[in-house]
């Protein structure tokens, strides 16, 4: 068995059932077992469900009298541990969008920076796309010691299954042992495909990326059960060891103009860019704000807006602020505001420098999608209201006067 | 047409509390859902079926009270269910998650379209689905908002992105991962209710759905999770009181340095 409880040492304490992130350990009263009859002792063990056990091995540090077994699986065999040697660098998959380096790709060139000073290697960032020379020396600016570039026609714009073998390629090529690559909808979707094609672990959405010093592995951090619970993850034995990063967590790499870097540039035939999906059209939805994701401030409005007609207030605070605006999922099912703005566990995960909640009362599903924003403001005339638990600077107001004074000063200060 | 939807089964998250003393989960007494976004894969996968005509099969690998989950996705209007459950799959991580699964549609054989959440709410990391249909060397489609057409061999979709969509047109087989924005789930009824009570649920273990034993469980997981800690909670800090003028001045005044620097 993987992880076993030492019946003896054991005295049903609970704290390995506090523990337990999954529920999986009881406590039950094994008086009637035979082998335990000693009355001195206490009767009340720990039992692990192994059915619902994910053996994170949270339970086993807490236990007092070490009454926790858990055996660490050797995993792929000693043989292949010696390749893992020969995987040497962090990359960057840098994302772009009609020719834009997304720029979740310059804040993970800056954290590949940190890494590869702490393993003594370089930052290479790999770039798909068409005509990207420009690009790829923007790259090099912020931090690239390499740019893998890839060109060609049927690269220009994403699709899973061309950038997949071309990403499967280089890697095998290269063996690079970390890979980076942001936690967008294009990221997400490739990098999933990708690590399963290479046999690669994956550590979805870290807020956290170090390097443990003495087995120099990476360490990524991430959040689960929508932030409630953080949990930090390892790649022992697979190479290459791949992240996704969320926006706005990692520090961006500073421009100097001055860097150099080798472009080397690749060549793939036809066939493996090939695409069984065909992309028709990219509609890009009429927007005259910023995008959620990348914004470093978002105005976000709840049922509280009383009407669609309202978020007109919370609209011209962003304008002013360069912000984006979001919206609770009361305001999208009431139908005020369509569904690509919504912030919360069925929309997205924000975490910008300044959030607005403006007549948002702050329910779970609301808070996991913004509840790691750096300072969050809140307005909302219900003193009771759950935000203000989480919220840096709370106002008991009425918004639809508060807010027009925010904007008016705002803008006074923006001015000057 | 054949229809598989692929589900979890998650602690609700409204009910997860945590222990102000010691900084820990409260899980006692947690209701377990299916996760919110495979409610929206059920109910698509339903109305693929009223529309067109498909046998559609919902599908789920977790501990045997998962067969619940099961059950009111038949309520709900799908035709089958398939509990995958096996200790041997204890300590999976995506990668061996969407092996099992893929193995288990190898076995299914015959499947035109695969629906999946978009993620789920526990984990969040939207990896599963991409990886099954990697495993089974198929196209996918991610964060689908609407099917535009659907017919035999071809399917158009759009698919959201930061910025709006993208029309996408696919070959079938295809695994689509699905957003909220796609379809309003309905209520189970009265008769699926019914049926979803008398419904037999098939089970599988590893050697059904013939798992390699190395690909499976912790063993043929590439990750793993070497600390799980409870982040500090964030707690309410400064409140701003007085006329709206004076409020929207303290307020400019505090967040003054963020917007410059």
């Amino acid at each position: 068995m993987p992880i076993q409880i030492i019946v003896e040492k054991c005295t049903g304490c609970t704290l390995c059932v506090k523990a337990c992130p999954f529920d999986a350990i009881r406590i039950m009263d094994k008086s009637g077992d035979s082998g335990l009859a000693s009355s001195s002792q206490s009767h009340k063990k720990a039992v692990i469900d192994l059915n619902i056990c994910n053996l994170c091995g949270a339970c086993v540090p807490v236990c007092k009298l070490k009454a926790i077994l858990l055996e660490k699986s050797v995993g792929v065999a000693s043989s292949a541990k010696a390749d893992l040697k020969d995987y040497k660098g962090v990359w960057v998959f840098c994302e772009q969008k009609k020719g834009a380096v997304q720029s979740v790709s310059y804040e993970l060139l800056g954290k590949a920076g940190d890494l590869a000073a702490k393993l003594n290697t370089r930052v290479s960032a790999v770039l798909l796309g068409h005509k990207m020379n420009e690009q790829a020396n923007e790259l090099v600016w912020h931090g690239a010691d390499n740019v893998y570039l890839v060109e060609a026609a049927e690269l220009a714009n994403y699709q899973d299954e061309p950038y997949t073998n071309v990403l499967v390629k280089l890697i095998q090529k290269y063996k690079p042992e970390i890979v980076l690559c942001g936690a967008t909808s294009i990221g997400r979707s490739l990098i999933s495909r990708v690590a399963v094609k290479i046999n690669a672990g994956l550590t979805a959405d870290c807020t956290g990326l170090d390097i443990d010093p003495k087995e120099k592995l990476l360490l990524q951090t991430r959040p689960a059960f929508g932030g409630n619970i953080m949990a930090t993850i390892i790649t022992p034995n697979h190479r290459p060891q791949m992240a996704t990063v969320r926006h706005k967590v990692m520090l961006p790499a500073e421009l100097n103009k001055q860097r150099k870097g080798k472009i080397i540039r690749e060549e793939f035939g036809l066939a493996g860019l090939t695409s069984r999906t065909k992309l028709i059209e990219i509609v890009d939805e009429i927007e005259t704000l910023v995008n959620l994701a990348e914004a470093d401030i978002i105005v976000s409005g709840g049922r509280g807006m009383a009407g669609p007609e309202n978020f007109k207030l919370l609209e011209e605070l962003a304008h002013a602020l360069g912000a984006a605006v979001g919206s609770s999922r009361a305001a999208v099912d009431a139908g005020w505001m369509p569904y690509s703005h919504q912030v919360g566990q069925t929309g997205r995960t924000v975490a910008p420098k300044i959030y607005f909640a403006c007549g948002i009362s702050g329910q779970i599903q609301h808070l996991v999608g913004m509840q790691s924003s750096k300072i969050i403001v809140a307005i909302n005339k219900d003193p009771e209201a759950p935000i203000f638990k989480v919220a840096t600077y709370g106002i008991v107001a009425d918004l639809f006067q508060v807010i027009p004074a925010v904007t008016k000063r705002f803008k006074q200060l923006l001015q000057k | 047409m054949n229809i598989i939807v692929c589900i979890k089964q998650v602690p609700e998250t409204t009910e997860v509390k945590i222990n102000p003393q010691d900084n820990t989960l409260i899980r006692e007494g947690v209701k377990s859902i299916i996760n919110p976004f495979d409610m929206y894969a059920i109910e698509e996968g339903v109305r693929i079926k009223e529309k067109l005509g498909a046998k559609t099969t919902v599908i789920t690998m977790g501990p045997p009270q998962a067969e619940a989950a099961l059950r009111e996705a038949i309520a709900l209007g799908i035709d089958e269910g398939i509990l995958i459950s096996d200790r041997a799959f204890a300590g999976s991580d995506t990668w061996a998650t969407s092996y099992t699964l893929a193995c288990a549609m190898k076995k299914i054989g015959q499947f035109d379209i695969i629906l999946c959440g978009k993620q789920a709410s526990d984990g969040d990391t939207a990896q599963v689905g991409p990886g099954i249909s990697a495993h089974l060397d198929i196209p996918q489609v991610a964060y689908v908002k609407k099917i535009e057409e659907l017919k035999d061999g071809f399917a158009r979709v759009e698919r959201m992105t930061e910025e709006g969509f993208e029309i996408i047109e696919t070959p079938l087989p295809v695994l689509l991962t699905v957003v909220k924005e796609i379809n309003e789930p309905r209520l189970p009824s009265l008769k699926g209710m019914m049926r979803s009570k008398q419904a037999k649920i098939v089970h599988w273990t590893a050697k059904d759905i013939q798992a390699d034993e190395s690909c499976i469980g912790l063993e043929g997981s590439p990750t793993r999770v070497v600390k799980i800690f409870t982040p500090a909670p964030r707690t309410g800090g400064q409140m701003l009181t007085g006329e709206p003028q004076e409020i929207a001045e303290k307020l400019v005044e505090l967040l003054k340095s963020e917007m410059t620097g």
